[in-house]
């Protein structure tokens, strides 16, 4: 039964002092399936995506990984376990190659703490990189500075290093948050071709871009859940209807 | 098949990046004996052997120093506590405990790791402007601990008989009164630790610490404990700054109570401003200019920190990345 369930996310409440960030979610996704998690601005979405990537602890409630509790584990343990993240805004290391970037996150799980061994030596966290920049459409440009790439090419750079760790859940927040429609584009590809052999958790405020990608859609509205199905359903849903359509209205 | 055949994927990556000429990469993959050739003629190019030796041992702290805060990103104020301890260590060694040179040495190393080990892995639990205080406090902490401690350190007059005057390295006797001769000797200890110093920046742990100076959420979400890695670079430069302590004892026969004063953690940070935080050579750069720019000025003037202030300000507003940082950048493009 659980066999399917790569990430368990059991009664999650976060609290802000008297604030209900989040109030007891159930979610429990399922391998190889790519969810997307959208909802009005102030729904809940980020707070959600920071409990479940190990970057907040829920007040109450447990994140159950691979059948293990990994609720408070510290945010790098995260990565060790299986479940990696990119950034709504985005996080390189500006002043280091495409590749070293990569490169890097790629060794974390490997010899991160090694200070002898000469890095050169590691071909394999090497290739990988080029494998991942190759893969996200940055095969030519892992000599540059990351600095000097254009936004939608740091925002692929952000999704290389985070599959560098070869994780079982990728989870992305707003990849295309701040593109251009090209890049959008270019970027909802990519992510259907990562999601085809990956399971993908994404949350995302476009919700027509989502709904042509995903298998199963969430619904956060005021920190609660308020639709959980496939896009068609969630389409359908009358109370999704009245949030997104009434809000649009006023 | 996979990349594996194609050679330059192998490649030492921190050479790859910056896109660099044949020569500049010849020059990255050498940069040790490179920097150990010029040092090597150093004595015999200046004026007198006392301000090579001086431009050694601060070329050496300020490559410990940079580690943390040119390769880390991270701004100790305190590393004179490490310097000291490195210098008391050693001293105590020799002069109150009759330990011979090399076992000084060690202790002085020693002493070193533990006091970076205690105000690293206190220091590291803050950030920024917060980190930089602390580091500071801490380093306080012990120069008045050394200060009132008068019966192991001397207190305010110094720790006094740090005498190492000859040295039996069979089968070499090495007379440590004659300036050429201490010289070469220290050198082989800061070749031992450039070369070491190279070798830690070209390991995994190396291009973290970068990756962590450019971007620590990204470093952390990539899976890598910063506190782990913070104290880890804190321990490591504590160690070169031990050593450069250790030599300095040796050096002066007397270990002052000033070492631990924050002033030298100040000249430590000028040092490495003016040479080029995070470059290999920068530091030692950095020493040579510092200490000739003392030297020469206080020839002239009781306030020669006067003018070598000014002199540094005009470098930080010229050479923004150092002197040799610079030179660099310039290379580069």
């Amino acid at each position: 039964m659980t066999d399917d369930i790569v990430l368990n996310a059991e009664h999650v409440t976060l609290r802000y002092g008297k604030f209900v960030a989040l109030g007891d979610i159930s979610v429990a996704f399922k391998t190889g399936e790519l969810t997307s998690i959208i909802g009005p601005n102030g729904a809940g979405k980020s707070s959600f995506f920071n409990v479940i990537s190990g970057a907040r602890v829920p007040t109450e409630g447990k994140i159950v990984f691979e059948g293990r509790d990994i609720t408070g584990l510290p945010q790098h343990r995260y990565v060790h376990a299986g479940i990696s993240k990119s950034f709504q805004i985005t996080n390189i290391f500006p002043q280091l190659s495409t590749h070293e970037n990569v490169r890097i996150a790629a060794q974390a799980t490997v010899a991160g703490k090694n200070f002898w061994s000469k890095r050169s030596k590691l071909v394999e966290t090497g290739e990988a990189a080029d494998r991942l920049l190759e893969e996200v459409g940055l095969g030519g440009a892992g000599h540059r500075n990351a600095a000097e790439l254009a936004h939608g090419q740091q925002r692929a750079l952000e999704i290389a290093m985070a599959l560098a760790c070869s994780p079982r859940l990728l989870l992305m927040d707003e990849p295309t948050a701040g593109m251009s429609p090209e890049e959008t584009k270019n970027m909802v590809q990519l992510i259907e071709r990562l999601s085809a052999s990956r399971t993908v958790v994404l949350v995302e405020h476009k919700m027509k871009m989502v709904l042509g990608i995903s298998q199963r859609v969430i619904v956060l509205h005021h920190g609660e859940l308020l639709a959980d199905g496939t896009p068609d359903d969630v389409r359908n849903d009358p109370e999704v209807k009245r949030v997104y359509l009434g809000q649009r209205k006023q | 098949m996979t990349s594996m055949d194609i050679p330059t994927l192998a490649a030492p990556t921190l050479a790859q990046p910056r896109r660099q000429s044949e020569w500049g990469l010849w020059v990255e993959r050498h940069r040790v004996l490179l920097v150990l050739a010029i040092l090597a003629i150093l004595p015999v190019a200046l004026p007198y052997p006392a301000l090579a030796i001086n431009i050694l041992i601060y070329g050496l702290f300020a490559t410990g120093f940079n580690l943390l805060f040119g390769y880390t990103g991270l701004l100790s104020l305190g590393h004179a506590a490490l310097f000291g301890a490195g210098a008391y260590g050693c001293g105590i060694a020799v002069a109150a405990l009759g330990l011979p040179w090399f076992v000084a040495i060690a202790a002085g190393i020693a002493l070193a790791i533990f006091v970076a080990a205690v105000i690293g892995g206190l220091a590291i639990r803050t950030k920024g402007v917060y980190f930089s205080m602390v580091t500071l406090a801490l380093a306080q902490c012990l120069y008045f601990i050394f200060y009132q401690w008068t019966s192991v350190t001397g207190g305010e007059s110094g720790l006094r008989g740090v005498a190492v005057t000859k040295i039996g390295v069979e089968p070499l006797r090495i007379d440590l009164l004659d300036p050429y001769q201490k010289y070469y000797f220290f050198l082989v200890f800061v070749a031992v630790a450039l070369a070491a110093f190279s070798r830690i920046l070209q390991s995994p742990f190396g291009s973290v610490i970068e990756g962590i100076r450019e971007n620590e959420n990204r470093a952390r979400a990539s899976g890598y404990s910063l506190d782990w890695m913070k104290w880890m670079s804190f321990v490591l430069s504590g160690a070169f700054c031990g050593l450069a302590g250790a030599l300095n004892a040796i050096h002066l026969g007397i270990v002052s109570i000033e070492t631990l004063f924050y002033t030298t953690s100040g000249t430590v940070v000028m040092t490495v401003l003016l040479g080029g935080m995070g470059t290999f050579f920068g530091p030692i750069v950095g020493a040579a200019l510092f200490l000739s720019l003392e030297d020469i000025t206080s020839n002239w003037t009781s306030h020669w920190q006067l003018i070598a202030g000014l002199i540094f300000i005009v470098c930080v507003r010229f050479f923004p990345k150092g002197v040799w940082g610079s030179a660099l950048a310039r290379f580069r493009s």
